[in-house]
């Protein structure tokens, strides 16, 4: 086994650059696991992006396969609940044997497979945006880091609309609370005093919100233009936006940007009382271009009329076809050639430009920012140019000396400041 | 030339051109010598162009903001020329000259790129026409324009808004454009004595705009000296080391103001160690001693004394400077006359806004409460009433939460759905309760803790079930049009219209309840049935039937709440399984069997997590801790509830 | 009575011809999968699978505590899966905390000065809190550098709440339903506040990487997972000769008799709440125990964990088991989890129908919720009802009043009919 598994290493580090289909060193068929939760709370969003990793599969196997091997989705239900991440991973990597796995959703997931992905040196790519602050050697990320959505945003809102007050209101749990620790960072960064940032928690699946919309308005009352930076979660949206529109408050007066409200979301309520609010992605049904008219039509002819695509499904896309390219290219689906053929892969994006691999395992993508439209759909208002994934956020002064670089260093927590490497593995 | 290719490429694209697009017109030079601006679309860069836009003198000029401002505005990708359009149909645009309003023709809209100002760009234009648009015929114009002042008011507003007093004919728009005229001469008044009226004549006004007009006036630097200055625009004085002015807060001014030594962080001082470390030593220090704070502070004390670093403050050194000096507030957002008058209107007002908030905290609560109610009155009924243990209840609601939504999925009006709705779902939820009943409940009256276990068994397949029928996604269930927004008090009392109603649908099933129970034969059985079925049983009552039909009615009261709370919240699977506990509680807190305290129970939670809401408003997940923790000492006290059942009832 | 008959001396496996039985089985079970293992035997079973099995002999412990106290007591406790939860969580915290330290360590020991002791923590406290936006030590994680204190806490954190909610609850009379729902809401709370950020213990994300032992890095998984997977063989082992043990002498009669008639008991003199609050905090530390050992498999631990309904499925557990029969607990414990497992891994093949395909990842949950009304219906005596009928016995036995713990001998003759 190890002995195979070195040999494998070793050709595939001489051979890949310059015979990429020489070691056709694979088993067939290739086998794709994928781990999302199709029971339990978060089902609402991971069963889609299993039916996108399905179809994806499909469209591969349509173009004959890889490496001439047929592909097969071994799908597994971690039901939402964590500690069965880690156990379905094991599974996954040491009785299904599949070479790569797409999977997970909240950040508790991903931390519960970490381990064992690093142990058994399995490949995952992770579709979702998420807090950053974690580089492993074994994941690909191919969500958007705070660098790529939140800040942005901030941006957007300090620059595009003049706001001079924040209420950072997020579900609590990790992906908000590192998040706004980032951005009230970044806004002290830029002026803003502490006073200025209103800050608050509501536990998951949050319904009654008119206390808290109250007190939003009441920031007004210094005369500061208010802006909202919601990182609310899953289905207490609903809610939250409910009691927005009840309390009439319009885009132009309060603004709000949301992180976590996609157009899957927004098929749960009426938008019309919403139109104006924002929400930031690297990608948005709305997008216009040819490739993304192609998915959104092949997803609805399989999924039926009423279904929506949204950022993490593209995140799967890219990841999967830059995975695809990269097998292609190491001419084995052994995980370390894969890997190190994975770095500098370029794919089109859904929404135009290119999306190119870094050696953080973290992507090159433009950030979008859409205002709701009354049809539930994004009207894209700014789309930036590529940015890179930065794993480490330059905002907290601890994460700031961090640099993550596979390629070179070998290191995902590399301190520039001591010049060492403070660990191999992630930390979970 | 331009002309030339502007015909050209009409031609192309255009199929029945009706005419041409004069590109020599002052307004479209105006706009191709901005166009970059206007094309790139950030509000950071954009204000020349607006500028120029607002400056021109050219009629056309509104035109071309109002169009620009309301998305209309098209730019031509090849000739850059802008034009306004409306849309015929998905691929089609009727394009319009801005030169003089005339249609140049029905274009495919591959060629042209609709201009998307963000909002931020919209306010801006929106402030620029309100010079326009003050004095316009149209009152919708008119109210668009007092909009604008509201978001972002300009000095120059105020003489254009006295301008239009004058001349306004409809009183409401008066109203609010002198009530505008006040708030604007507040801030950019000629006179202090202006200004102060002005102040004056808000005197107790709740609007947020007020405090938003005043809070500035108020704006304080803190300062630091040796003595106190006697200057009159000086505030209050600080304490170092109080909340308001932290130490290292105040010292940090100190430093700035080169009045003490700067002092020097752990990590820098780790540098300058570092940084002269010599053969395995610090200033004559060996290394591998300096495991300790104190003995870092040491080396770098000893390489101060040889010059090798900057002296930095010992913490002695910082409290003596601290000592040395007075912090103290500086009024910097008005002369001291208008501090002194808009503080004591801040004063007046902030009373009143307290109490005003305490009443709206009290509405939330009651409205929680109705809602605790409304999702425990079943509860009441199965529970309170028969003791039957239903985990199932929560999915009862549910199941009155989708039917709600399988409704408006056939009949599209709003208000028609609901009113097809309520009873439907009451229909549904008395099938499912009472088939239950027949199925399970019935074969464990004796077994009340297994009951609890066979229901929560026809829980989780029943949540199932909802997931493997309607998906896992959240559906839609929306309110009709005249439940949408809120009743406004003022600036600070409000409360939605939903919440209203989900109030009132409270107090109709607690008369109901009471009515059915009080004033029905039916009610009359059921409460022989549960006092004593065998004597009720000899009386010639049925107590299988009648306990069939009371928990029936139990659970089609729960599917009228789910109704209610969907409108109000979400429909998901899973949202029963949100009330189940708290609903258990609200019955076990207000004593079983007795729906007033039932209703006291639901008072008591909803305002008791909204108090704890008040004292820590960042986080609400600790409300709800602290709440179960209290009802879990609540009941340690009167484990019977508020209304304890006294007597043979209690018995039973 | 038939008590007084037997020898007083003799050993309780004699006394339990189902105790040795037990035993013998376990040790069997262990012996055999150990063979099989890939870590010290031919590698037939998986490590995975391993640790699913060593969890669910953690699972089976907790199963056997939630039986001495709800199916021999008659107080259905919807709290112990808090109790395991908090064992786990106490483990937990000196698993991450070592684990850090080495890590943190390493790194520094490679700067240019010596780190200093605050810098050594700060080290730890950004690591482990980094993640969730902190970089404090707060209060709670005061012991947990030191095993010793933290294994300590595995046994008195559970025990001291169940000790304090126990009193709290028995001394005002909360009985039946209404203490079943107290700790339900004692769970409720306690998971809420763990879900809080502030609560130090990492909200949401909990304690993860518990399965990486501190300084034994190089072990690999497949030898840590036989460790233990012995070390929960051994716990069950031990804790079943323990609850066989407490229910065999007078003080299981007493129990037995508060399950069926507390007044009566009362009336005879027994302090009725001291046995109560005994067994409950006896039970709620071997739930602890059980956690304590379960949690380093899983890899793991976070609020949602300890949510009232994991401890409404550990009811159900002994109840599809067939509660009163310690052995009950075991089967229910491992049949329900293991079958749970088979189905949601996607193994189980769908069922086409025809105009519908079953997929039983879809499926399962309504299954499960049938059954448990099923059994509740037609078999209250749980699959270790068949026990019975095999040794041909249609009587209850003398310990295992097998009904409810409420109305007493009267309710269970007309539960026969």
């Amino acid at each position: 086994m190890s002995m195979k598994f070195l040999s494998t290493t070793a050709a595939a580090a001489l051979l890949v650059s310059t015979l990429p289909a020489l070691a056709q060193d694979v088993t067939c068929p290739i086998k794709v696991g994928v781990l999302h939760s199709l029971s339990g709370t978060m089902a609402i969003s991971e069963t889609t992006l299993k039916d996108t990793m399905e179809m994806l599969v499909e469209i591969q196997n349509d173009k004959g396969g890889l490496l001439g091997c047929e592909l097969e989705a071994v799908v597994v239900d971690p039901a939402s609940d964590w500690p069965l991440f880690a156990e379905k991973a094991r599974e996954l990597l040491t009785v299904q044997n599949v070479d790569v796995m797409f999977g997970s959703w909240t950040s508790v997931s991903r931390k519960s497979a970490l381990p064992v992905l690093e142990e058994l040196n399995g490949l995952m790519f992770y579709p979702v945006q998420y807090e950053g602050e974690e580089s492993s050697k074994n994941v690909f990320y191919t969500g958007a880091a705070p660098n790529q959505q939140a800040i942005p945003a901030t941006d957007y809102f300090l620059e595009e609309l003049g706001v001079e007050k924040f209420a950072l209101l997020g579900t609590d749990y990790v992906y908000p609370r590192t998040t706004n620790n980032i951005l009230e960072a970044y806004l002290k960064d830029k002026g803003i005093a502490e006073e200025d940032i209103f800050v608050n928690y509501t536990p998951f699946g949050h319904s009654d919100w008119s206390k808290i919309v109250a007190d939003v308005v009441a920031l007004g009352a210094d005369g500061k233009k208010v802006g909202v930076i919601s990182t609310i979660n899953g289905d207490a949206n609903i809610g939250f936006y409910k009691e927005l529109a009840a309390a009439g408050i319009s885009a132009d007066d309060i603004p709000v940007v949301a992180f976590s409200v996609g157009e899957e979301e927004l098929s749960g309520l009426d938008t019309s009382n919403l139109v104006g609010h924002l929400a930031a992605w690297n990608y948005f049904q709305s997008a216009d271009t040819p490739a993304n008219e192609e998915w959104v039509t092949a997803w609805k002819a399989r999924m039926g009329e009423e279904r929506v695509t949204n950022d993490p499904m593209e995140a799967h896309y890219i990841g999967f076809n830059m995975w695809v390219n990269a097998v292609t290219a190491a001419g084995t689906t052994d995980v370390d050639a894969v890997r190190t053929a994975m770095y500098g892969q370029e794919f089109p994006n859904l929404t135009g430009g290119t999306a190119v691999m870094l050696p953080n395992h973290h992507l090159t993508k433009p950030v979008l920012i859409g205002e709701i439209q009354a049809d539930g759909q994004f009207d894209i208002v700014s789309q930036t140019d590529p940015v890179p994934g930065d794993a480490w956020t330059d905002f907290l002064p601890e994460s700031a000396v961090l640099k993550s670089d596979w390629k070179d260093l070998g290191c995902g927590m590399y301190n520039t400041a001591t010049s060492t490497c403070v660990q191999i593995k992630s930390n979970y | 030339m331009l002309r030339f290719a502007a015909i050209f490429s009409a031609c192309l694209t255009l199929a029945f051109p009706t005419s041409a697009q004069q590109t020599d017109a002052p307004i479209q030079q105006l706009l191709q010598s901005q166009s970059e601006l206007i094309v790139e679309s950030s509000r950071v860069t954009i204000g020349p162009a607006i500028d120029a836009l607002a400056n021109s003198g050219l009629p056309a000029a509104q035109v071309v903001m109002d169009k620009w401002q309301t998305r209309e505005m098209w730019v031509n990708a090849e000739t850059g020329l802008f034009v306004y359009a409306e849309e015929v149909d998905g691929d089609a645009l009727r394009i319009f000259d801005f030169a003089d309003g005339s249609e140049i023709g029905v274009v495919p809209d591959d060629g042209f790129e609709q201009l998307k100002p963000n909002s931020g760009i919209r306010g801006l234009i929106g402030t620029a026409l309100v010079q326009f648009q003050l004095s316009d015929t149209d009152p919708d114009t008119r109210r668009r324009a007092l909009d604008a002042i509201e978001r972002g008011a300009e000095e120059s507003h105020l003489a254009a808004l006295r301008a239009s007093l004058a001349k306004e004919p409809d009183a409401v728009i008066l109203a609010r454009k002198q009530r505008l005229e006040r708030l604007l001469t507040i801030a950019y008044g000629a006179t202090n004595e202006e200004r102060i009226v002005a102040i004056q004549s808000f005197d107790g006004d709740l609007g947020v705009d007020v405090r938003a007009a005043l809070n500035p006036l108020v704006a304080v630097r803190v300062e630091a000296a040796e003595t106190l200055p006697s200057d009159p625009d000086i505030g209050r004085s600080l304490d170092p080391g109080s909340d308001a002015l932290p130490r290292n807060d105040a010292y940090a001014l100190l430093v700035d103001a080169d009045l003490a030594k700067p002092r020097i962080s752990v990590e820098d001082q780790r540098e300058a160690l570092i940084a002269n470390i010599a053969d395995g030593q610090v200033a004559g220090i060996q290394v591998a001693t300096l495991d300790s704070q104190t003995a870092r502070d040491m080396a770098y004390a000893a390489l101060a004394d040889q010059g090798t670093v900057t002296a930095v403050a010992t913490e002695a050194e910082v409290d003596e400077r601290l000592s040395d000096h007075v912090f103290y507030e500086r009024y910097i957002g008005a002369p001291p006359e208008v501090v002194a008058a808009a503080l004591l209107a801040l004063e007046a007002i902030e009373n009143k806004v307290a109490l005003n908030q305490a009443f709206d905290l009290g509405l939330d609560a009651l409205s929680l409460a109705s809602i605790y109610f409304l999702a425990a009155i079943g509860l009441a009924i199965t529970f309170g009433v028969m003791g039957v243990i239903n985990m199932a209840h929560g999915e009862f609601i549910m199941m009155g939460a989708y039917t709600g939504y399988v409704v408006q999925l056939f009949i599209p009006d709003y208000t028609l759905s609901i009113l097809v709705a309520i009873p439907l779902a009451f229909a549904v939820t008395f099938g499912a309760g009472v088939a239950m009943e027949r199925l399970v409940i019935r074969w464990l009256y004796h077994r009340p803790l297994e009951t609890l276990l066979a229901t929560f068994g026809i829980s989780i397949a029943l949540q199932q079930l909802a997931k493997n029928i309607f998906g896992t996604q959240a559906r839609p269930l929306t309110a009709p049009g005249w439940l949408d927004g809120s009743l406004v008090i003022n600036d600070i009392v409000s409360i939605s219209y939903i919440r209203i109603a989900i109030f009132v649908l409270a107090l109709l099933f607690l008369a109901l309840f009471l009515f059915v129970m009080n004033r029905t034969r039916l009610g009359l059985e059921v409460r022989a049935v549960t006092q004593n079925p065998r004597m009720a049983a000899s009386m010639g009552i049925n107590p299988d039937k009648i306990n069939m039909l009371t928990f029936g009615f139990g659970s089609g009261i729960a599917g009228i709440a789910g109704v209610a709370i969907g409108l109000y919240a979400k429909v998901t699977s899973e949202m029963g399984s949100d009330y189940i506990v708290q609903s258990f509680m609200t019955v076990v807190v207000g004593g079983v069997g007795n729906i007033w305290g039932t209703l006291l129970g639901a008072t008591m939670v909803g305002f008791l997590q909204k108090g704890i809401e008040w004292f820590n408003p960042s986080n609400t997940l600790a409300a709800q801790t602290y709440m179960i923790l209290f009802i879990i000492l609540f009941i340690q006290f009167r484990p019977k509830g508020i209304i304890a059942l006294k007597g043979r009832a209690a018995e039973a | 009575m038939t008590d007084a008959a037997l020898p007083r001396r003799q050993p309780i496996a004699l006394r339990f011809p189902s105790v040795m039985i037990f035993l013998a089985i376990l040790a069997l079970f262990t012996v055999g999968v150990t063979i099989l293992s890939e870590g010290f035997g031919i590698g037939v079973i998986s490590t995975s699978f391993i640790k699913t099995l060593g969890k669910t002999l953690c699972l089976c412990l907790v199963a056997l505590a939630m039986d001495l106290v709800w199916g021999y007591c008659g107080i259905l406790s919807l709290g112990h899966m808090a109790f395991f939860g908090l064992g786990g969580y106490a483990i937990g915290m000196w698993l991450m905390y070592a684990r850090t330290e080495i890590i943190v360590l390493e790194s520094l020991s490679a700067a240019p000065l010596p780190p200093t002791p605050t810098e050594v923590s700060d080290g730890i406290a950004s690591q482990i809190f980094g993640v969730v936006g902190a970089s404090e030590f707060p209060p709670v994680w005061a012991f947990a550098h030191s095993l010793p204190l933290q294994l300590l806490a595995v046994v008195l954190v559970p025990g001291l709440l169940a000790l304090v909610f126990g009193w709290l609850a028995f001394r005002s009379r909360v009985t039946g339903v209404y203490l079943s729902i107290l700790t339900q809401a004692m769970t409720l709370a306690l998971s809420l506040h763990l879900f809080q950020n502030d609560s130090g213990l990492r909200g949401n994300n909990g304690l993860s990487g518990l399965q990486n032992i501190p300084g034994l890095s190089d072990t690999p998984q497949s030898t840590v997972s036989i460790w233990f997977f012995w070390a929960s063989a051994v716990a069950l082992g031990l804790g079943y000769l323990l609850c066989a043990w407490v229910v065999s002498g007078k003080f299981g009669s007493v129990i037995r008799a508060i399950r069926d008639d507390e007044a009566r008991v009362r009336f005879l003199g027994y302090p009725v709440e001291a046995f109560k609050l005994a067994i409950f905090t006896l039970t709620a530390v071997i739930a602890g125990i059980a956690g304590a050992l379960y949690y380093p498999q899983a890899g793991i631990i976070n609020p949602a964990e300890i949510a009232p309904i994991a401890s409404i499925y550990l009811a159900v557990w002994v109840a599809i088991g067939g509660r009163g029969r310690l052995y009950g607990a075991v089967i229910g414990a491992a049949f329900v989890s293991l079958v749970s497992t088979w189905f949601t891994g996607g193994q189980a093949p769908d069922i086409n129908l025809g105009f519908y395909t079953i997929n039983w990842v879809d499926w399962w949950t309504v299954l499960l919720g049938v059954s448990f009304v099923c059994v509740t219906l037609f078999a209250p005596k749980g699959i270790g009802g068949l026990v019975d009928i095999l040794i041909d016995r249609k009587s209850p036995s003398r310990h295992g009043a097998d009904l409810g713990p409420d109305q007493g001998a009267l309710r269970e003759q007309e539960a026969e009919k």
